[in-house]
């Protein structure tokens, strides 16, 4: 690890005047930045922690029945206090690497990362959430921009998600063995505007919506609806876990199972 | 029997300080004026240096050397320990394995510079200052392009890829071709034995220290054989004197065969160490690991079963490509050969035997002798053939294996591949298996998984090993450069309390528990009075250390014997004291006496006086009460077990779930059945973990795809089953005073082949045309097998 800076931030106009040093990162729960750093493949000159921030930890609802998680809220808290608002969401949360993990990242890391096998992206698309930064809310459909890319600019902070409450959801995840990132995870949400399917781990591309799947899923939300879909198209994942195919035919079954597991 | 003697199920003493954190490793070990050594390592696989530029590292803050391996050519190479020759009679290829790479890289990771200096990052700031025009050179990696390349090639000094073409046994060659020819039915599969990535716990480390007082070295390292670490070190790389030269492997945080071989790491930092006149320590880290510790397995093999059409075994031929990497590991070449051929005729009858072995160098990590080294090779080529025979003749897999078993009244047993087995009982682990593993509930177990969806399998397996690691003699003719006896000092102190030197190491084998419980229980004496000391060259006699599941079955014999001295040595004084002839003094439970009077000495009373030597008949007895012993077994141990797995594959995924796993073992007597049960427990682990998740993966540029644990899938706690382990039906090894074979390394040995056999049999079961996939089994080949 090289040497670098470190300011903890108590208040999110703190945090916002610190990271606008020269080569400034912000830093959530670390848990992909650090062992980067510490194999020396990231040098940042400056480390800006986020986790100080009090007013950007916990989980709340507002009166629309949408569900707000502070950026440096851990997968944890989420876990823990989504669990009767947003199941589905919580449930995520508690299946993301181990207890460690789940106690020191956080959702805004994981989304401003946006690794191309994480679960939370696929959480945010599926919900059709809203990042909400220190400048603006970017809508979940115009945030991931590809493989550990994001909207976000430089020096922008995520300070909250907010995510509309589903009449019905379920995350599938299937475990890359090693890693036990998501080979493919695919999120199912049932809305009363209709259904959304959002895929993570098996694209090129990163994180996206399966629309063929809506389609179906919204005239019919039921498994037999989507069994007779063919895979998605796209640019899949090739790797010594699985191929594109492999990946591509499960995107079908997981989004089956968790339609199934909505009741559908 | 005293209490907690052999049988008696103790808690691990060691526990308490490893669960504690009072452990002491070798990175924890921190000598004054330590200095830090990183290491410049190859980015590319295949390279010629052209030249190395140091003098930016030299010159940045901290830094106090830079070597290279122009500062090494004047000392020698890491040696192989086993010469093989080829059919044709022509010894083996031996290139050198120098301490830093000269003139070319030879793997990914291969280093060659190292960096000292006042701290490891500063260390690790200068190697980033080194300049290397390394030339890179296209990689040579599968196997058969090596043997067909001669223009491209590891070592040029060699002219080929090819280390060695063995086979064995060679006499049998022609009456194996010509049984296959005429037999009745043959099998025939195509198999790949996957390599594996160690990954102990610890990662390896190293500190040299040099005395310029009195001109004496000590290596600290992660070694699981101080002795032969400094044989190797003395006489081949340093020539560094061996009272000269104390090697000291305190706890080490697993081994499982990666911390056997001597690296150049070692010899690196005793050189920086003399040169600086200053302690350098090296630590590696997990990614260094991934890419320079030994690595395991890795054949290619092609396995003929011939047998008649009721089958009846004819003849088993295989011809494997055993990748040895970039260099020669010390027992890189004993691996594929004498631990793998050895063991090809199973636990079976068949007369004809031949096993071809080509070891082919290509630009990758060395491979040696992993958890089961050769055995596990042995056992899968086999057993997976059976499997795939016995379906092609409509047999069940249990009778096809019962058919030709060696039976309990053929001991001693010549086997067709040339060792001769002192004892065991197939047909009743076999009868332990189908009642423990409840064989004939499978079916309805089946139909339940079914109804979920779920097909299921059942896998069986048995399985025979050589342990005992290894008789001298013989293994001298077959190539060993070195002995492979071990040695033990029992000291018993002036009190009664007892230390006693062992060549064994333990690194979580349990030797500081089990050992103890050997000597009390000759001794009738409290097993918590006994110690093990292990570990430490300039403490302990010379013994060859611990791999092979040799420890307790060798070294184990040593400390027996030497108790034995110690007992005749205690007779004489007991004798003395009670004013008897020697042969009326009786020994039972700690106390001498003799028949027909009341007198009476206690073991404390005659240790006291063997060192308080008052009236005391010094003409005909020497004070003290210390006795050695060196063991040299007369034959190697056979293990043997009958093994049962049964899965569930989800058709959709490809995923498999082991449901169960028995393991119904002979390890002969078994000391301690907590400790041979977590040794059955652990090795099962591995075992699963190579048949499910593991994978040492190369692609054709030589870089390690699978170079971390984000890619190389270690087994946890949740891939594994309630494993039953059950060591109930024993025979004795007949040749050792204990009667113990070895546990060590079993689990991994008889799981692998479990675990695919029953997969393969949900397949085929659930109606999918599939004989074979190769490990891992992983949910991707599963379901690419299925939709092919």
């Amino acid at each position: 690890m090289y040497n670098f800076e470190f300011s903890k931030p108590e208040t999110i106009q703190d945090a916002v005047e610190a990271m606008k040093s020269d080569g400034a990162q912000a830093l959530g729960g670390g848990q992909t930045l650090l062992p980067t750093m510490k194999q020396r493949l990231a040098s940042p000159e400056s480390l800006v922690s986020l986790c100080g921030v009090a007013e950007m930890v916990g989980v709340c609802e507002d009166d629309a029945g949408n569900l707000s998680v502070g950026g440096a809220t851990s997968h944890a808290q989420v876990a823990d206090q989504a669990a009767k608002s947003y199941p589905a969401l919580a449930a995520l949360a508690a299946n993301i690497g181990d207890p460690a993990v789940r106690n020191r990242g956080t959702i805004g890391g994981s989304l401003a990362n946006n690794d191309p096998a994480a679960c939370y992206p696929a959480a945010a698309l599926g919900s059709g959430a809203s990042i909400i930064t220190n400048t603006r809310e970017i809508a979940a459909d115009d945030y991931f921009t590809g493989m550990f890319e994001t909207a976000l600019a430089e020096d922008e902070i995520i300070t909250s998600v907010r995510f509309p409450v589903p009449q019905a959801a379920n995350y599938q995840k299937f475990d890359q063995p090693a890693s036990r990132f998501a080979l493919v995870g695919v999120f199912v949400a049932k809305y009363a505007d209709g259904v959304r399917v959002a895929v993570t781990g098996a694209s090129n591309g990163g994180v996206f919506r399966w629309s063929e799947a809506e389609a179906a899923l919204g005239g019919d939300f039921s498994a037999a609806a989507v069994s007779g879909l063919g895979a998605p198209s796209g640019d899949m994942i090739e790797d010594l876990h699985g191929s594109g195919a492999y990946r591509a035919h499960l995107v079908g079954v997981l989004t089956r199972r968790a339609v199934e597991a909505c009741g559908g | 029997m005293a209490d907690g003697g052999i049988g008696a199920p103790t808690k691990r003493r060691e526990d308490v300080r490893f669960l504690t954190g009072h452990g002491s490793y070798t990175d924890d070990y921190t000598p004054n004026h330590t200095t830090y050594c990183a290491f410049a390592r190859s980015l590319v696989a295949n390279g010629k240096i052209n030249g190395i530029d140091t003098s930016a590292a030299e010159a940045m803050p901290g830094v106090v050397a830079v070597f290279t391996g122009d500062d090494f050519t004047e000392v020698g190479g890491n040696p192989a320990g086993w010469a093989i020759n080829s059919r044709d009679g022509e010894p083996m290829k031996e290139p050198k394995r120098p301490v830093l790479a000269h003139g070319k890289v030879r793997h990914v990771g291969d280093a060659y510079a190292a960096v000292v200096a006042e701290t490891l990052e500063q260390a690790l700031d200068a190697v980033e200052a080194i300049e290397a025009d390394i030339e890179e050179l296209d990689a040579v990696i599968d196997m058969a392009d090596a043997l067909a390349n001669s223009s491209n090639l590891v070592h040029d000094e060699i002219g080929t890829n090819q280390c060695f073409d063995w086979g064995w046994i060679e006499d049998n060659r022609a009456a194996t071709d010509e049984a296959i020819k005429n037999a009745p039915h043959v099998t025939t599969l195509e198999l790949v034995n996957n390599r594996l990535v160690p990954n102990a716990m610890e990662p390896r480390a190293s500190i040299g220290e040099y005395n310029p007082g009195s001109g004496d070295y000590k290596l600290t390292t992660t070694s699981q054989n101080p002795h032969l670490t400094r044989l190797l070190i003395s006489a081949f790389v340093m020539g560094i004197p061996e009272n000269k030269l104390t090697v000291h492997a305190p706890d080490v945080g697993g081994g499982f065969g990666s911390k056997i071989y001597h690296y150049g790491e070692e010899a690196l930092v005793l050189a920086a160490a003399k040169k600086l006149g200053r302690p350098v320590k090296w630590t590696s880290t997990r990614t260094e690991a991934f890419l320079t510790d030994a690595h395991g397995r890795d054949h290619v093999t092609k396995i003929e079963l011939a047998c008649e059409k009721d089958g009846t075994f004819i003849a088993f031929r295989t011809e494997t490509m055993a990748n040895v990497g970039a260099y020669l590991s010390n027992f890189s070449t004993a691996t594929p050969t004498f631990l793998h051929g050895t063991l090809m005729a199973g636990n079976y009858t068949v007369p004809n035997v031949y096993v071809n072995v080509k070891a082919v160098f290509t630009n990758t990590a060395p491979v040696d002798a992993y958890r089961g080294a050769g055995r596990p090779e042995a056992t899968f080529s086999l057993e997976r053939v059976i499997d795939k025979c016995a379906r092609e003749l409509g047999m069940d897999p249990v009778a096809i294996r019962r058919k030709n078993f060696v039976q309990p009244d053929q001991y001693p047993f010549a086997s067709a591949a040339g060792l001769e087995y002192d004892s065991g009982n197939y047909p009743a682990l076999m009868d332990g298996l189908e009642k423990v593993a409840d064989l004939s509930g499978f079916e309805a177990r089946r139909k339940e998984s079914e109804a979920r969806g779920r097909l299921r399998g059942l896998g069986i397996n048995s399985y025979i090993e050589a342990c005992g690691i290894a008789p001298s003699n013989l293994v001298g003719v077959l190539g060993s450069r070195v002995g492979l006896y071990d040695a033990a000092t029992v000291r018993v102190n002036a009190t009664g309390s007892i230390s006693v030197m062992v060549g064994a190491h333990s690194h979580g084998q349990g030797h500081e528990t089990a050992f103890p419980q050997v000597v009390a229980d000759l001794l009738g004496v409290d097993p918590m009075s006994v110690e093990i000391v292990h570990g430490d060259t300039s403490k302990i006699p010379f013994g060859m250390g611990t791999y092979g599941s040799r420890s307790l079955a060798v070294c184990g014999s040593a400390v027996y014997r030497a108790t034995e001295k110690i007992i005749t040595k205690a007779t004489l004084i007991a004798a003395h004291m009670m004013d008897e002839a020697p042969d009326k003094v009786d020994f039972e439970d700690g106390i001498f006496s003799v028949a027909g009077t009341n007198k009476t000495v206690g073991f404390g009373d005659v240790a006291l006086k063997a060192y308080i030597p008052h009236e005391f008949p010094i003409e005909e007895i020497e004070p003290g009460l210390e006795e050695t012993a060196f063991y040299d077994p007369a034959n190697f141990t056979y293990p043997s077990g009958a093994y049962a797995c049964e899965v569930e594959v989800d058709p959709e995924t490809g995923k498999v779930d082991i449901c169960s796993m028995v393991a119904m073992d002979d390890f002969g007597t078994v000391v301690n059945p907590m400790i041979v049960t977590g040794q059955v427990q652990g090795g099962l682990a591995q075992g699963i973990g190579q048949a499910l998740l593991e994978h040492g993966i190369y692609d054709e540029n030589g870089q390690l795809l699978s170079g971390s644990l984000m890619d190389y899938a270690m087994p946890r706690a949740d891939d594994l089953p309630n494993v039953v382990v059950d060591h109930s039906h024993a025979t004795r090894c007949t040749h050792n005073p204990i009667g113990v074979k070895g546990c060590g390394e079993a689990g991994a040995i008889g799981s692998p082949p479990t675990v695919v056999n029953a997969v393969v049999d949900a397949l085929q079961r659930g109606g999918h045309n599939v004989e074979h996939i190769d490990m891992p089994v992983s949910p991707a080949r599963v379901w690419e097998a299925i939709n092919r």
